[in-house]
């Protein structure tokens, strides 16, 4: 009875709809959103975005995946678009969007990207990773810096150590941890945990344009060149400075280490920010966030939410509502006040943001002009999935055992070479 | 029964000693058994500072529901901030006709392939096992293809279709293993009465087989119940199940952990399941022992 | 053992009946035949046919030789996964089918608070590892669980880091697949146990036979189709070791502890390589055909004739 009672409404509701529709032909704006940000501030974050797309006349349906960074969302999405019926917006990053966008299963933005100027807020980095063909496909949302140090101030000031500007610095610093008993790096061993500390290294020793040529252009010359070597040098005195617990150690196991003061510091993105502050931690008093040694650097990560072809008006609608509230200012503003990230679109007033995100602003204009700013490997900005693992699989091993660095760049060149 | 402690000259200062070890064995791994879930209960009970403090193997302090509320009705699952409630009942209306059907199925297979065997019976069986084997990842693909092309792609029919399939193995595995064991001369007899296939299974093999129903549903009920890549895969957002729902609210990729109300989900996800194992244990056991009548 | 009925021991007077008895059991088995077919052999077949294509970020179905499989064999994480499958499987199934065992033939004893014991024992496979891991890598963890209480309580010397050696990785998870499992191993022997007629063993025990011998030679053989059930259900969680990994060690130390249906998840759904995800599932499925094909045989072929 209650089925049929149901049914009755649905078939009601589908002949209003039919008829208003044909009365008005105004298409009423909806949009699924398969994302993985599914709690504590994340899902904040997103709980935003549904108000503001909701307030403007919307009809948000949530399907959201956790897990490993988005590892279960992935094969959720591609059950659904062989299935046929794809979610209309999707969160995707880095070369992956143009991956999706090579099978035809995006829709296009450009419209909309036009009508808001996007060509003139987004820096040119975002821009590359979100066109395709010369066509927005996809939406920016923030952008992570990865490339910090998170410390302990306290623990630094009993070795009367300064923030290092070099790597031969840190490792002073480390040495002398090391001998006042303190373990010097809280880290997390993890794949990705493990290339995130290897790709500020090798920021910091080659530089953006040795980073780029190594894991954008793949050129298997860098990949084994000596400079690849001292990376792997680097890393192998980086193990040292680990205290022995750290495999499969949750990165935020290791940002409490730091915060206890068992640790000094923690090569981590800003989302690690999140975790002090949710503690009560005041960022520069009881924590500093310190740049990793580079020559002006910075390594960007950045989510953003794909556009999949849909057919029906109502969603084409909502596509295009929510790609405009996505790099609208005030959600922008809104999200990454929540997220610990900065804005991935530039001229966001920086009033509200911390000391921390706001220097985090200013090295990414600053790193964007001197061209030393790259995407994340460890996060899948500069490389696609393949890339990215293969990389991954050689720094992990490496970090894992005692291979020497010169056996670990012919790995490195052939994991890559075999990736494609 | 094989029991030696009833039988005569059973006792000697030998069996005195043999007892104290066979308690020392037993209990001793009682605790390697008990210990993951008393961690996981005393984690739920502390509140976030107390984690944050380091000792993770520790009893709480003092006994706080505060995270156990939260779960259930607060904690926000996506844009939803309505705990795991809802998504509970997603489960139970997958779980209960896939649990059935897949039982339903399987003793009438196990039935038809140990009573009415025909040429390449056990070979069927063969085939039908191997089906265990099949890992879930790989028939993920086809599957979506395959639940597009029905039509039932993202509904709860088209879950529940996945379940039962992936179910049969094991189903039939039970069912004929128990059936095997029913003297054939139950059937013959019955034959020569003069009654038909349904009416043997429905008079004399099924007044025999709660046991092994018993057995069945249990184990198809935690199977199903527990399921993540599935649901995950083929349903979105309000119909998900709950241990999906659990995944996205304990894992988080760049957000704060909250350990104790993430044990807390666990243990409400897992209650069903827990219920059924403490509560029907004892059927289960006895599910099981009476389908052995061998000598 | 009783003999099933065979078609040879059919009165054959009521030829009509009988064809259409034998048929009735054909059509009712043939609904789960049919639907084990499609979704687990021609699921098979589509993998396999998508193993041998270039296969990225959707399936694509032209044909391209056996390159995935000479890139698969050719990746030093492939070799690790399927030596750690083979590790693990073994000694996953043999500890938990002797431990299950063992703690029956305990339980059957007449021992006090059997039905605590048995439910403590059984618990564990109510509940997943997405649910348990967490615990488990803490009790594992040298600086956060075990090891950690054991200097604390002043037994300082004591050192459990397999979770963090490389080496040794592999083996915390048999001990943690052997904690789910064994308790529903030892459910199986018990009711079996339960079901062994004791006159059998009251005589053997009168004509002075010991309480192992009659254990080991009068009462395990009985058993047979236990063994049978527990092979194939511990056989088929190692297969599908996925969660397990995933929640406990990560595949890490470095790659040291990955599975083959964890890598096989990685290449398909993280590295847009579905064509090596598909070739590294057809080596999992040859791989448990190898095993498990002979054993089905000489079980179900032995039957017959018992």
């Amino acid at each position: 009875m209650k089925t049929l009672t149901h049914k009755l409404t649905m078939t009601t509701a589908l002949v209003s709809t039919l008829l208003l529709g044909a009365a008005t032909a105004h298409a009423q704006p909806q949009a699924e959103v398969l994302h993985y940000w599914t709690s504590g501030g994340e899902a904040k974050a997103v709980q935003a975005l549904k108000e503001d797309f909701e307030a403007n006349g919307g009809k948000w349906i949530d399907a959201p995946v956790a897990g490993g960074g988005g590892d279960a969302q992935a094969a959720v999405l591609r059950s659904r678009v062989l299935s046929g019926n794809p979610p209309a917006a999707v969160q995707i990053k880095g070369p992956n969007i143009h991956e999706w966008a090579a099978t035809g299963a995006l829709g296009d933005l450009t419209a909309v990207g036009e009508a808001e100027g996007w060509d003139n807020v987004l820096p040119p980095l975002l821009q590359d990773i979100v066109k395709y063909d010369g066509k927005y496909v996809a939406v920016p949302v923030n952008i992570h810096r990865v490339d910090w140090i998170w410390a302990n101030p306290e623990v630094l000031a009993k070795v009367d150590a300064e923030p290092p500007r070099t790597w031969d610095e840190f490792n002073a610093i480390a040495d002398k941890l090391m001998a006042a008993g303190i373990t010097p790096l809280a880290h997390g061993g993890q794949p990705w945990q493990d290339a995130t500390i290897f790709e500020t290294v090798a920021l910091g020793l080659g530089g953006a344009e040795f980073f780029n040529k190594a894991f954008v252009e793949k050129d298997p010359e860098t990949l084994k060149s000596d400079t690849m070597k001292k990376v792997f040098d680097q890393m192998r005195k980086m193990r040292g400075y680990v205290d022995a617990d750290f495999p499969g150690r949750d990165w935020n196991l290791a940002t409490g280490m730091v915060m206890r003061g068992e640790a000094a510091m923690q090569i981590m993105g800003d989302w690690a920010k999140g975790e002090f502050v949710a503690a009560g931690k005041k960022p520069g008093v009881d924590f500093l966030c310190i740049p990793t040694p580079s020559n002006g650097g910075y390594i960007l990560n950045s989510d953003s939410f794909a556009m999949f072809k849909v057919t029906s008006a109502d969603d084409n609608a909502g596509q295009e509502l929510l790609a405009r509230l996505i790099l609208g200012e005030k959600f922008q503003e809104t999200f990454n006040l929540y997220k610990g990230s900065i804005p991935a679109r530039m001229g966001v007033n920086s009033d509200k943001f911390d000391e921390c995100a706001v220097k985090s602003m200013i090295d990414l204009q600053a790193s964007s002009e001197g061209g030393e700013l790259v995407g994340s490997v460890a996060h899948e900005i500069a490389a696609a999935g393949a890339i990215r693992g293969a990389v991954l699989d050689v720094v992990t091993e490496h970090f894992n055992s005692d291979m020497t660095s010169e056996a670990a760049v012919e790995r490195l060149a052939e994991a890559i070479e075999l990736a494609e | 029964m094989a029991d030696i402690a009833s039988l005569p000259g059973g006792n000697s200062p030998w069996r005195s000693a043999g007892r104290f070890g066979l308690y020392f064995l037993l209990i001793s791994f009682g605790a390697y058994y008990i210990l993951p879930l008393i961690v996981v209960l005393s984690t739920s009970f502390k509140d976030l500072d107390e984690i944050r403090n380091g000792t993770l193997l520790s009893l709480p302090a003092e006994i706080n529901l505060e995270s156990w509320r939260y779960a259930w009705s607060e904690a926000c699952i996506g844009v939803s901030c309505t705990g795991l409630k809802p998504y509970f009942w997603n489960s139970v209306m997958m779980t209960i006709p896939a649990v059935l059907i897949s039982t339903v199925l399987g003793a009438l297979t196990g039935y038809a392939l140990t009573k009415f065997k025909f040429r390449g019976a056990n070979m069927v069986f063969a085939m039908i096992l191997f089906g265990c084997f099949i890992p879930f990842q790989v028939v993920l693909l086809p599957m979506a293809q395959s639940l597009g092309f029905l039509g039932l792609a993202n509904t709860v029919p088209g879950l529940v279709l996945v379940h039962i399939v992936y179910g049969l193995p094991f189903t039939v595995l039970f069912f004929r293993n128990y059936y095997v064991s029913i003297p054939d001369d139950l059937i013959k007899a019955a034959t020569i009465d003069g009654a038909g296939f349904f009416t043997i299974f429905w008079r004399i093999l099924l007044p025999l087989s709660p046991p092994i129903i018993v057995v069945t549903i249990i184990w198809q009920f935690t199977q199903i119940w527990n399921d993540f890549l599935f649901g995950a895969s083929f349903t979105t957002g309000g119909g998900q199940p709950v241990t999906v729902a659990l995944n996205n609210l304990v894992n988080t990729t760049t957000g704060v952990k909250r350990y104790n109300v993430d044990m807390a989900a666990a243990l409400i996800t897992a209650a069903p399941t827990l219920a059924v194992y403490v509560l029907a244990g004892r059927y289960f056991v006895r599910g099981l022992t009476a389908g052995s009548v061998k000598g | 053992m009783t003999n099933s009925m065979t078609e040879k021991s059919l009165p054959a007077k009521r030829p009509l009946a009988d064809w259409l008895r034998w048929n009735v059991a054909k059509l009712v088995v043939a609904p789960t035949f049919a639907l084990i077919i499609f979704f687990v052999y021609g699921f098979i077949a589509w993998t396999g046919y998508v193993s041998f294509t270039k296969s990225k970020m959707l399936p694509t179905y032209s044909f391209d030789g056996i390159y995935q499989y000479v890139r698969l064999w050719k990746m030093s994480t492939w070799h690790v996964a399927m030596e750690n499958l083979l590790v693990f499987g073994g000694l996953f199934i043999l500890i938990a089918i002797v431990l299950g065992c063992l703690l029956a033939v305990a339980l059957d004893q007449r021992v006090r608070a059997e039905g605590l014991l048995r439910t403590v024992y059984l618990y564990p496979m109510a509940i997943s590892f997405i649910i348990t891991g967490t615990a488990w890598k803490w009790i594992l963890n040298p600086g956060l669980g075990l090891e950690k209480m054991f200097h604390s309580w002043g037994w300082e010397s004591f050192s459990f880091d397999w979770l963090i050696n490389s080496d040794m990785a592999i083996y915390t998870l048999v001990i943690a697949a052997v904690w789910q499992s064994s308790g529903f191993v030892m459910a199986l022997f018990l009711a079996a146990l339960r079901g062994v007629d004791s006159e059998i063993i009251k005589a053997a025990y009168l004509d002075g036979a010991s309480l192992s011998r009659i254990y080991l030679v009068i009462i395990l053989p009985t058993l047979r189709p236990v063994f049978l059930s527990s092979f194939f259900i511990l056989a088929h969680m190692a297969v599908k070791s996925f969660d397990l990994v995933v929640a406990l060690t990560g595949g890490g130390p470095g790659n040291s502890s990955i599975m083959p249906a964890n890598f096989m998840y990685e290449m398909t759904f993280r590295r847009n390589q579905i064509g090596l995800g598909a070739a590294s599932a057809m080596m999992m499925l040859a791989t448990v055909m190898a095993i498990v094909i002979p054993y089905l045989y000489s079980e179900l072929r032995e039957r017959k004739h018992g």
